[in-house]
């Protein structure tokens, strides 16, 4: 089993979030971050997916449609270990709590539901420590589908998962292909002691209760800016 | 030098040079066999043609062996594909800006260029092999693994990431020594490159030392790739006619099941 980034003696402390799109994981980790800011912490915050180098390429690979399961797990592990290695890595070894807005789970997920065998996906990604804590935002598959189908109805190919054929209709594809990865975030949900969080719950009240936990376990007065 | 015969049956035809061209052969199918899981959805017993890879240092005479092995081979009936490094359509030109500007670091290298690799395996590998072609590969995975070996990462993530390659019906690996490296990287193009010389590795200021140095690992590594998947190793020191020459009958023997 992997370690995390504490257990492994870093001075930094990595907090992701995990959860659907549309499962409001993003809200959740942003107000997180203001909340460490005002306290003047060292924090840094992290998006799945943009580095500029790779995207080049991604979105090239997107938009030929020329993404196999294999080069769409690959290309995306390229652009992970980018953004590891050159930001996350260094801002951990100087002492940052860095705040992910998706972390190695999105790629286990979504590369299995796509049909690459689960042992190949996390072996590509045994480099990366594991979280120290990772929030996963449970909502109910028609909660996340409704907030996502409502506010955008414009969906993008891979996201909606017509790569696997589910269906050739692409909202219809889109729910299916949640609905996966929504069995596949449960099932991992123990293995890698995901803090599951009730989605369905207001904004506020979830914040309350990311922002107790978090305190509990880290010590944050620890992580004070002496730079400005 | 071009010969007629006189008619087709009294000796075999002979192409320009020393390509000789004879009867056609129908090669004798051998399973085939990813090294790990594979890619999803493919079944290796469609793959009827066959891979032949070529590995060895550049300069060490693995493009004029493939062009010679692709002329004897088309003469023979044979369809070739030809295939390399960095020539996927996916990430090919991302991968040179990168290596100009030399700002990624070794994960991320390896990983891009494991994107390139499974993009031609998917893209121009696979299908050529359901179709029964000869696909000449211009090194494969043992080079991408040992460059990554030479700079530190861990064998088993390598053999883990690969494990999406397809086993070739061959590899034949060109060992020439780095000092005859040296010469014949000098003859060609009277410098070194950057990343042939490990220059990235900090081994030594004076590139002379440093191509030397990283050669010498690089063999080194592609031996110990060697005890595992038991490759062919070719003295690449020998003339070009002469390697061509054992090539061949090893091919042929391949080719004839033995």
């Amino acid at each position: 089993m992997q370690k995390t980034f504490a257990q492994l003696g870093f001075p930094g402390r990595l907090i992701a979030v995990e959860g659907l799109d549309g499962s409001g994981k993003s809200t959740q980790i942003y107000l997180v971050k203001r909340w460490m800011e005002l306290q003047r912490l060292k924090v840094f915050f992290s998006e799945w997916n943009s580095s500029v180098l790779v995207k080049a390429a991604t979105s090239k690979g997107k938009s030929k449609e020329l993404l196999t399961p294999t080069t769409f797990s690959l290309i995306h592990a390229t652009d992970f270990a980018d953004r590891y290695e050159r930001q996350l890595l260094p801002l951990l070894r100087a002492g940052y709590i860095v705040l992910c807005d998706r972390y190695i789970f999105t790629a286990f997920a979504r590369d299995c539901v796509r049909g690459c065998p689960p042992e190949w996906v996390r072996g590509i990604y045994d480099f990366a420590p594991l979280p120290d804590m990772t929030f996963f935002f449970k909502a109910s598959l028609e909660v996340s589908l409704n907030r996502i189908l409502d506010g955008r109805p414009e969906l993008k190919y891979f996201e909606a998962g017509m790569d696997l054929g589910l269906s050739s209709d692409i909202t219809e594809s889109f729910r299916l292909f949640q609905g996966r990865l929504l069995e596949q975030y449960l099932a991992m949900s123990t293995e890698f002691n995901f803090i599951v969080m009730d989605a369905n719950q207001s904004v506020e009240a979830q914040q309350a209760v990311v922002r107790r936990l978090i305190a509990a376990r880290i010590d944050l007065a620890a992580f004070k800016s002496t730079h400005g | 030098m071009k010969t007629r015969s006189k008619t087709a049956s009294e000796r075999p035809l002979r192409a320009r040079g020393t390509v000789p061209v004879g009867p056609v052969l129908i090669p004798r199918p051998t399973p085939k066999r990813f090294y790990g899981h594979g890619i999803p959805g493919v079944n290796p017993a469609r793959l009827t043609g066959k891979l032949i890879v070529v590995e060895g240092a550049d300069g060490s005479g693995r493009s004029t062996q493939i062009q010679r092995l692709v002329e004897w081979l088309e003469g023979c009936g044979h369809a070739t594909v030809q295939v390399g490094l960095k020539r996927s359509t996916l990430v090919s030109e991302e991968l040179d800006r990168a290596k100009q500007g030399n700002i990624l670091s070794r994960t991320t290298m390896s990983l891009f260029y494991a994107t390139d690799f499974a993009d031609q395996l998917e893209n121009t590998i696979l299908p050529a092999l359901r179709a029964g072609f000869v696909v000449l590969a211009d090194r494969y995975i043992y080079t991408l693994m040992v460059r990554d070996l030479v700079r530190g990462m861990e064998l088993k993530w390598l053999q883990n990431l690969y494990g999406v390659a397809l086993e070739p019906d061959a590899v034949f690996y060109l060992n020439v020594t780095p000092e005859e490296l040296v010469q014949r990287n000098f003859a060609k193009n009277r410098t070194l490159d950057y990343w042939e010389s490990g220059l990235d590795l900090g081994l030594s200021r004076d590139m002379f030392d440093s191509f030397l140095n990283y050669q010498g690992r690089v063999a080194q590594e592609f031996l110990r790739l060697q005890q595992i998947y038991g490759f062919s190793i070719v003295d690449g020191n020998k003339s070009a006619a002469a390697i061509t020459d054992e090539l061949r009958k090893k091919i042929q023997s391949i080719f004839s099941g033995r």
